[in-house]
């Protein structure tokens, strides 16, 4: 139900003030957030507005004083798709985004399943205990992972990201996955356990296609938080497995600063991404605030 | 076929005794409600016999088998839950045909099958919708009918109507009724309200704190409730009780001082009464009759006029004693009333609040449904 009834609970009508309250009518009251929620929006999206405009400027025309009138070239991007191939760092990304956060769902569903509706005594401290791991800072592990690493073959691999990540986005997920089956009703679980289902079918055939939304807005900030990745993928890769964050670092440090070369890998290397983001935006609005709203 | 049986069935959760040991028997066919206030551990008790909570120790034995080890799945039972759990991602069909896909049933079986159960509940032409397009009582039929499909041997409902509002659930009631009869199925049900157990039980299970107070017939509970709970429990509305003190035990019956100071000899066993052990008179309202030659007295309260019938709260000290009357009771409220019983229908508690055995058996009391039943396929014959 909780699925079913979240769009309509948004569209209720606000509750109305008595009359020369003194927040004033609703409708200023409205007009104000809606400015304020344009602004913040606006001054989020302007550095990579700028970004954008400014891969499609010369060299030149990117220094010189900051402006919006300007003949656009396509000329950063043919240097940039020149030297380097763009397709190679791109598929890098695909495969270690995707296949990172398949991992970690593969691992997290189990075992936030376990925790959701067998839980002990240390579950809640268990839950704790791996988001605490978020707080250390990834370099104090850097030296430690990069000799494993080096001794195992996995540098500049594509398995050694998905490794990497898969461990870095454990955390959230398996704690996004347990708020969300926390918020399935036992019963229906029971219900199916009566019917003859085996555990792996009640997963399978329940719990989710019941909890879809929750799983695939998870399963896009696991792809998102890899994809942004740069510290690890810039010291565990050189060449073979390297992604887009690799990529963009590639022009920033050697050949000094070249803006609009910069912008344009730039990007190249976000607008899959945010394609991807804005395509699945209301699976992602519809699972962060699955349970939120009952 | 098929009978259960709890031999010394005790639950802990953690540091608590949910259940303490309780012994059972459930006949073929039979119709037996658990009832007991919220926290009773009568649902504890369901889920155990229906395999989603595992007995702490003793026995469940069903056709004489024991399962405690069994899964739910295997035990040959169904459950309706009290939210109905029906599944919101599948129509009504599916819903019902889900336990047959788990067991890999050919789809063409499977429709068959559906559409039997969706024949007996009334529910062919919401085959194609799905749960949230359907009413309460809708959404109960279906979980009955996902239940019906899988031919259990016993049936199991957790509180299955508490959902619905009271017109719904008379007629749910009455339904459930007729679906015993045309399943000939053993069915056991839980429930916080007695008016459901009287009007359904062949057999009734009061439980209180983990323990069966009483288990037997709706009639014999409430002409011979074995004590003060059972006696305040089952009836509506409850049972009076007043404070009285014990003047002659003999072989007529118990002689008694009513709170008025006159005497009246109820026909129970006292053989076992100590002199001068407090005793308390327990009669139901609709045993009260408003007399003016009544050993008992007080101002009427409140008046609630139903039309057939009146209740009338009635202060008596400190004691405020339910009386129903007739609808064409004149009386008005702050009226004083003079009201009597027949000591035949009154009960006595002692100290630990056991009841005296009554020197008669109702002639109601050994009737069940079953009887009923019984006698219909005699004269049928």
């Amino acid at each position: 139900m909780t699925i079913a009834s979240t769009k309509q609970d948004r569209a209720a009508p606000p509750q109305s003030l008595p009359k020369g309250s003194p927040l004033g009518s609703i409708d200023t009251r409205r007009l104000g957030f809606t400015l304020l929620g344009w602004t913040v929006a606006c001054l989020i999206f302007f550095p990579i507005f700028w970004m954008v405009i400014t891969g499609f400027k010369t060299e030149a025309a990117a220094i010189a004083d900051p402006s919006l009138i300007f003949s656009p070239t396509l000329e950063s991007y043919q240097e940039v798709q020149a030297r380097s191939g763009y397709a190679r760092f791109a598929l890098n990304s695909v495969a270690v985004a995707f296949g990172s956060t398949l991992l970690a769902l593969l691992i997290a569903i189990p075992c936030a399943y376990s925790m959701a509706f067998l839980p002990t005594k240390r579950t809640k401290g268990t839950l704790l205990w791996m988001l605490s791991t978020k707080m250390l800072p990834p370099v104090g592990v850097l030296m430690p992972i990069y000799l494993i690493f080096r001794d195992v073959g996995l540098l500049d691999t594509r398995t050694g990201l998905i490794i990497v990540y898969t461990l870095m986005n454990l955390p959230i997920v398996v704690w996004m996955l347990y708020t969300f089956f926390k918020d399935m009703p036992r019963d229906i679980l029971e219900a199916g356990r009566m019917d003859g289902a085996t555990t792996f079918q009640e997963v399978l055939f329940l719990l989710l296609p019941l909890t879809l939304p929750g799983i695939a807005s998870t399963g896009l900030l696991s792809v998102i938080l890899s994809w942004n990745e740069a510290f690890w993928s810039l010291n565990l890769t050189s060449s073979k497995a390297a992604p887009l964050t690799a990529y963009i670092a590639s022009f920033s440090s050697p050949e000094g600063l070249f803006w609009a070369k910069l912008s344009a890998a730039s990007t190249m290397a976000i607008a899959p991404i945010l394609i991807f983001g804005w395509m699945t935006q209301k699976q992602m609005v519809r699972g962060l605030t699955f349970g939120a709203v009952k | 076929m098929a009978t259960l049986e709890l031999k010394q069935i005790t639950k802990r959760f953690d540091d608590t005794d949910v259940i303490k040991g309780i012994d059972l028997e459930v006949n073929d066919r039979e119709f037996v409600v658990f009832v007991g206030p919220s926290g009773c551990g009568k649902s504890t008790l369901m889920r155990m016999i229906a395999g989603l909570e595992s007995a702490t120790s003793g026995d469940i034995l069903i056709n004489g088998e024991r399962i405690n080890e069994v899964g739910p799945a295997h035990r040959g039972l169904a459950m309706v839950f009290q939210s109905y759990a029906l599944y919101p991602h599948m129509t009504v069909e599916d819903n019902m045909g889900f336990s047959m896909r788990l067991a890999k049933v050919p789809k063409e079986q499977r429709r068959q099958k559906v559409l039997e159960a969706a024949k007996i509940l009334q529910l062919e032409p919401l085959l194609d919708r799905k749960p949230k397009a359907l009413s309460g009582g809708q959404r109960q039929r279906v979980a009955i009918g996902r239940a019906i499909v899988r031919n259990p041997s016993i049936f199991l409902f957790d509180e299955p109507l508490s959902n619905l509002d009271a017109a719904l659930r008379v007629q749910m009631r009455i339904e459930l009724a007729r679906l015993h009869e045309e399943l000939d199925a053993t069915m056991i049900y839980v429930t916080h309200d007695q008016i459901e157990a009287m009007t359904m039980a062949d057999k009734i299970v009061v439980l209180h704190d983990g323990v069966v107070e009483q288990m037997g017939s709706p009639m014999e509970l409430y002409h011979h409730p074995r004590n003060r709970f059972v006696a305040g429990f089952i009836g509506s509305p409850k049972m009076n009780f007043l404070d009285v003190s014990l003047e002659e035990a003999g072989p007529e019956g118990v002689r008694i001082r009513l709170p008025s100071g006159r005497d009246c000899t109820v026909p129970v066993d006292g053989s076992e009464l100590a002199v001068d052990s407090p005793l308390e008179l327990g009669i139901r309202p609709e045993h009260l009759q408003l007399d003016d030659q009544g050993p008992l007295s007080g101002e009427i309260q409140v008046l609630e006029r139903l039309g057939g019938q009146t209740s009338l709260y009635v202060q008596m000290g400190e004691l405020v004693v339910t009386i129903m009357a007739d609808g064409d009771v004149a009386h008005r409220v702050h009226d004083m009333v003079r009201f009597g019983f027949d000591p035949m229908r009154a009960h006595l508690f002692n100290s630990e609040g056991t009841a005296l055995p009554s020197l008669h058996q109702h002639p109601l009391a050994g009737l069940t449904r079953r009887d009923h039943r019984q006698a219909a396929e005699g004269s049928n014959q």
